[in-house]
């Protein structure tokens, strides 16, 4: 018998709004405050676990056509890129550099190169956390 | 008295409700019979109890410290949404996987349409 809950599935299209935008503020407040990027990507993959709940695998699949395991892969990639920008710069391995810009929308904005890794984390903890879930969770 | 006394014991007040109403909901849970009830009681007054506790919150950290918590008011609106559906899903399940309901209830009107919707998907399947 299939599984439909309309009341579970109306929910989840709103509730996965607010869970992926409050990942997002997560991920970039962890400069100045509690969060980060390991926090950030376990919120956006217990979101879209909510989805994957509440509807099929395969209708998930149609509306997100993404292999999580690139994902990770590209997150691990990211970060290392960091590490390498500043050996190409001549300072050693994973040094860490910020300025402060004026933005157009922001205004004074600190940009540091340390969101660039933490987006790497962030992608590499969604990856890994979503290729656990799906491969134990598509075993017939 | 000024507003910041006031502002204040209201605050202390809507804790102070929030908490009691969390008991209550967790004396309801002890006492009532079955899992029906005892989820009407763990979800109703919880949430209540929830949100009064994180309005004071907010509130607090509005007047007392001048800081406006969106945090807050986001866990606001996520625990009055999130809890009634897991409610619904825990109380669904049960009612699937065949738990009783208590001696004193006199009525079950999802038995009939259960009844009906499964004859009917199995006159589907058997015309399809």
């Amino acid at each position: 018998m299939k599984f439909t809950d309309v009341i579970l599935q109306t929910s989840t299209k709103i509730l996965v709004f607010i869970i992926l935008t409050f990942s997002i503020y997560v991920m970039f407040a962890g400069h100045n405050n509690p969060g980060g990027g390991f926090i950030g990507g376990l919120i956006t993959a217990s979101a879209l676990i909510l989805l994957y709940i509440a509807f099929d695998v395969k209708t998930v699949h149609e509306i997100i056509p993404i292999d999580f395991k690139l994902i990770g892969a590209a997150g691990v990639l990211i970060s290392l890129l960091t590490g390498i920008g500043s050996l190409a710069l001549g300072y050693p391995f994973l040094s860490q550099a910020f300025a402060y810009r004026d933005l157009p929308l922001f205004g004074k904005t600190e940009l540091a190169t340390a969101v660039i890794f933490d987006l790497g984390v962030y992608m590499a903890v969604v990856g890994t956390t979503m290729t656990i879930i799906l491969s134990i969770g598509e075993d017939e | 008295m000024n507003v910041n006394a006031i502002i204040e014991i209201l605050i202390a007040v809507m804790v102070l409700a929030g908490t009691v109403l969390s008991l209550l909901s967790s004396l309801g849970f002890i006492r009532l019979p079955d899992v029906y009830t005892r989820a009407h009681a763990a979800t109703k007054s919880v949430t209540l109890g929830i949100l009064f506790i994180l309005l004071g919150t907010f509130l607090y950290f509005w007047f007392v410290h001048g800081l406006i918590s969106i945090r807050l008011l986001l866990g606001i609106v996520f625990v009055f949404l999130t809890a009634p559906v897991a409610g619904h899903l825990i109380i669904r399940s049960a009612y699937r996987s065949g738990v009783k309901l208590s001696d004193t209830s006199v009525k079950d009107e999802l038995r009939e349409d259960l009844k009906k919707a499964t004859q009917l998907e199995k006159y589907h399947s058997r015309e399809g």
